[in-house]
């Protein structure tokens, strides 16, 4: 059987936010780009974003400005993030946001004609560009909007609008492949018929998404099965921080077959709060201490915030998520969860039903047809669901480069930005700058090869096997598998952790790969998505395996990561990241200690001594201390 | 709470196939796209279907059942009675590939065939100015979830293969009047949404607008405001030229 071979100078793998960005930048820099998706064009998860996109424009609050975003984004991953690139992401997402208004996107307005900016967890000034609450849908729609603009473009000067950037849609990568150390191709397989696919480049853009499709209860959609972070393991790259997963506190919990919905943190910015099942706003218990003198100590203290925030202190249900998934969790095991195991999230008292329609539209829709709620009269039940992976293929900030040759990753696939927790909306502005960045980074690689390198023929026919295998085989079906990874890491490293049930999980992610061997999948090759889960569970296995692998390690809690054998966050350990590794053929996930660069001089001066103190060692502290007196 | 429901989906391939009969079971709260998937994950594993967001947020999982273009995820069971059979198909006005899954590609060649945003040369990112009020017409139209269940019930392609090559469907129609409301948008898209892209092929029937899980009006909104564009446009160029600039000072201010 024939292979169909495209040659590109660039192919970015992924159409969300981030992989649309690369690949407009590539082309823009006169790359010859290709795009590669799982399902339609428009329809990669970022269209699901609502909140908002977090950018410091200070449209809203004047004194919002990159340095307030860089410390919120640093205190709300516990300052285990990659500062460069928190530093990157803070001065950059204005400009991004901006361009995309030059591009179509129409986002909400202020009073004066500006783009408005909404409110949002962990964020000290209203920060968010947003369009009411689907936001992502306007963001992917611009960029799409902008690919076909250029390829209109390219329609004028070169008769063919797919001269230099096109779009492979319903089409899976399944490995990449090397010329030596270097990238030189993809081989993957159309969903549609199929037909197996090689693209040959020198540069590879990963920019595939999260992994919540090894959980049960999840925001994500199908696509999240962690396929980039295994194709970054596989062909020879590392993941950071994979031990860290978001779970957003606010998924729907009723009924089951939409367990695990988003319910976006604007309700809470917008004023909504969360009660138990005695009426109580129990968030004013959990405020760490970390956070003790940022938000409010008493309700009438929260609600005059949304209106004065210059004298006040913000309500603790804006707390960053991992506090408010933690609290949610506690509370429902005390036995003072709502009736379906969840809390209540009232918005309904708080504001005028028709202001919650004009603010919360989707929300309003999606709980009045799935639940037969009407969230203007009464209040949602809602609890943790997991939402976001930190971690993910370990970059260089500036251009994206991961460390090999060729390869280059951004958005949720790729890690170190958000440090240990995300905070709502700097993904969407992370896709932007990243994406961006890392379309440019491969664009400049390619610019320096002296030659092109070579796919060898062996490792086309390798992947080749590896895709067609579960056609040839009658064996157990794959949902099975699945089904019970995904109870597995549910149940035993989900929001809160210890070692002996991570090692539970480790025995049974174990056990569960030989028997994904020999799963088999019936029917044609026609759209078969029984053999495309086939394919999916190699993906999912590998980074359940670096998450379990990862979690059972860091002996502490941080973020994303909650270990009730180690509650404590400790300092020597915020110094040390995680970097996962895999041999070629994906047996064998190791996993070492890697410390973490030390902030730049001008970037840790913009906390305060105090501040520092609840996160560093004694011994930075004391560099700290040097440096401020210099 | 769960029951046996009868389903009949269609199947096939190839320009072949049948409505093929089930018994699967229902359990509350579901919606047919869980009936879809339960027959994959028991009885058909390889039952073609999309879909991804599951909250009627993509626009992936367009599909007919009892005859109606609905969403499978938020099409919910209980508004079927446990004894009804429920009878899925894929959108008609597309060409199948598998079982529900169709070749959507016209949408995206009338989606290229649309010119895109065209604002002013000497505007800068950054320096954009609009109000509220003035974007909020053309946010409506960009709710969007580009489910193309309106084009696939449009009647002017539905059974009318011919008309495909020039008419480019309510979605896009819609598209061009997005542009044209948009406070910065130059280009003269009057015209060619007539001549061009079918324009005068709508008779307002407004079939569109009733399967619009966004709720678009797009009738009323979008199609009829464009014809009458056109028509002024045809009595009285300097009208339209007047509305244009009129647009342009108001959102500078
Ligand atoms: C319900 C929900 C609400 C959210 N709200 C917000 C918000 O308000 N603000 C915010 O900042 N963030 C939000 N997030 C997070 C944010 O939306 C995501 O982190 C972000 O969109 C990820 O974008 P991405 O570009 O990295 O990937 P995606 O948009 O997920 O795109 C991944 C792409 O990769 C493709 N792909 C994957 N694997 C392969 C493969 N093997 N071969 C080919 N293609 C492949 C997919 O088809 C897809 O096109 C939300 C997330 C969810 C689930
Ligand atoms: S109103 Fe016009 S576009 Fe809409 S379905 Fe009727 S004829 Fe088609
Ligand atoms: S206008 Fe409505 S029906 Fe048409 S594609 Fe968009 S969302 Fe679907
Ligand atoms: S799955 Fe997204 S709209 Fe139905």
């Amino acid at each position: 059987m024939e292979i169909e071979r495209h040659e590109y100078d660039v192919v970015v793998i992924g159409a969300g936010g981030a992989g649309l960005r690369a690949a407009i930048e590539a082309r823009q820099q006169g790359k010859r780009t290709a795009i590669v998706c799982k399902s339609l064009f428009g329809k990669a998860h970022t269209v699901m974003a609502e909140g908002g996109a977090a950018a410091a424009m200070g449209n809203v609050n004047s004194a919002d400005n990159w340095m307030v975003h860089f410390r919120d984004t640093m205190r709300g991953g516990k300052f285990l993030n990659n500062w460069r690139m928190a530093e990157l992401h803070a001065k950059e997402a204005p400009d991004r946001v901006w361009e995309l208004e030059a591009w179509g996107a129409l986002f909400d307005r202020t009073k004066d004609g500006k783009i408005s900016q909404r409110n949002f967890g962990g964020h000290e000034y209203p920060r968010l560009a947003h369009v009411g609450d689907r936001t992502g849908l306007e963001l992917i729609r611009t960029l799409q909007q902008r690919v076909v603009a250029l390829q209109q473009e390219d329609e004028r000067l070169h008769g063919d609008p797919e001269a230099y950037i096109k779009v492979f849609q319903e089409c899976t990568i399944t490995r990449l492949l090397k010329d030596g150390d270097a990238i030189a191709g993809a081989f993957g397989y159309w969903r549609e018929n199929g037909k197996l696919i090689v693209f040959d480049t020198p540069a590879v853009v990963l920019a595939t998404g999260g992994i919540g499709k090894s959980y049960v209860v999840t925001s994500n959609s199908w696509e999240y099965t962690g396929d980039g972070h295994a194709l970054a393991l596989l062909a020879g790259a590392k993941l950071i921080n994979m031990e860290f997963i978001q779970f957003h506190p606010t998924g729907m919990v009723w009924p089951p077959s939409v367990r695990g919905i988003l319910v976006t943190e604007s309700v809470r910015g917008d004023g909504g709060v969360l009660r138990n099942s005695e009426g109580k706003r129990f968030m004013f218990d959990y405020i760490p201490d970390v956070f003790k003198d940022k938000y409010a100590t008493t309700e009438e203290e929260g609600d005059r915030w949304y209106t004065d925030q210059a004298n006040n202190r913000r309500p603790p249900e804006l707390l960053p998520r991992d506090e408010v998934a933690r609290a949610i969790n506690s509370e429902v095991k005390a036995g003072r969860g709502s009736p379906q195991g969840g809390v209540f999230l009232d918005v309904s008292s708080r504001l005028p039903a028709a202001e919650i329609i004009k603010r919360l539209p989707s929300m309003h829709h999606q709980f009045k047809e799935l639940a037969d709620v009407d969230i203007t009269a009464e209040p949602m039940q809602v609890g943790p669901t997991c939402h976001y992976i930190m971690g993910g293929v370990e970059v260089d900030a500036d251009t994206g480069a991961a460390d090999v040759p060729g390869l280059f990753a951004a958005g949720e696939v790729s890690g170190g930005m958000h440090g240990s927790n995300r905070l709502g909306g700097n993904s969407l502005s992370d896709l932007l700058v990243f994406g961006r960045r890392a379309g440019a980074g491969a664009a400049a690689y390619v610019n320096g090869l002296a030659a092109r390198p070579q796919a060898t023929e062996e490792a086309v026919s390798a992947a080749k096997a590896e895709a067609l295998a579960p056609l040839e085989r009658t064996g157990e079906n794959p949902y099975q598998v699945h089904q019970e990874l995904q109870r597995t890491m549910n149940e035993l490293v989900g929001i809160i952790r210890n070692a002996q049930e991570v090692t539970e999980a480790l025995e049974a992610v174990g056990k569960l790969r030989e028997r994904a061997q020999g799963v088999g999948a019936a029917g044609s090759r026609i759209y078969n998505p029984g053999w495309h889960l086939c394919l999916d569970l190699r993906n999912m296995l590998l980074v359940s395996e670096c998450v379990a692998k990862a979690a059972l390690i860091r002996e502490e809690s941080r973020g994303g990561h909650t270990r009730d054998d180690f509650p404590g966050m400790s300092a020597d350990w915020r110094r040390k990241l995680l970097v996962c590794a895999a041999s070629p053929d994906g047996s064998g996930v190791s996993v070492e200690e890697k410390v973490q660069p030390p902030m730049r001089d001008d970037l840790i001066t913009l906390f305060d001594r105090a501040e520092l103190k609840k996160y560093i060692t004694e011994e930075e502290l004391a560099d700290f201390d040097a440096l401020v007196k210099e | 709470m769960s029951y046996k429901a009868k389903f009949r989906v269609w199947r096939g391939e190839g320009g072949e196939g049948k409505l093929e009969d089930f018994t699967v079971e229902v359990n509350e709260g579901e919606v047919v796209l869980d009936i879809i998937h339960r027959l994959q994950a028991t009885q058909t594993p390889d039952l073609a279907v999309r879909w991804n967001c599951k909250a009627g947020k993509c626009g992936s999982c367009s599909m007919e059942i009892n005859g109606k273009p609905r969403l499978g995820c938020m099409t919910r069971m209980s508004t079927f009675s446990e004894d009804e059979t429920i009878t899925v198909t894929p959108m008609r006005t597309f060409p199948v590939i598998k079982d529900l899954v169709t070749d959507v590609s016209f949408n995206y060649q009338k989606a290229r065939e649309i010119p895109s945003f065209t604002p002013p040369a000497d505007v800068q990112p950054g320096e954009y100015r609009m109000q509220q009020i003035d974007v909020e017409r053309s946010q409506e139209f960009r709710k969007c979830i580009e489910c193309f269940m309106c084009n696939n019930v449009c009647h002017v392609i539905r059974d009318h293969e011919e008309n495909k090559p020039n008419f480019a469907g309510p979605r896009f129609l819609m598209r061009i009047a997005e542009l044209d409301m948009h406070p910065y948008d130059v280009a003269d898209r009057k015209d060619s949404a007539q001549e061009e892209h079918g324009l005068g092929y709508c008779n307002i029937t407004k079939c569109c607008t009733e399967v619009c899980p966004e709720h678009i009006k797009i009738t009323d909104n979008a199609l009829i405001p464009m014809k009458e564009r056109v028509v002024d446009r045809k009595y009285d160029p300097l009208v339209w030229l007047g509305n244009k600039i009129f647009k342009r000072s108001t959102s500078k201010s």
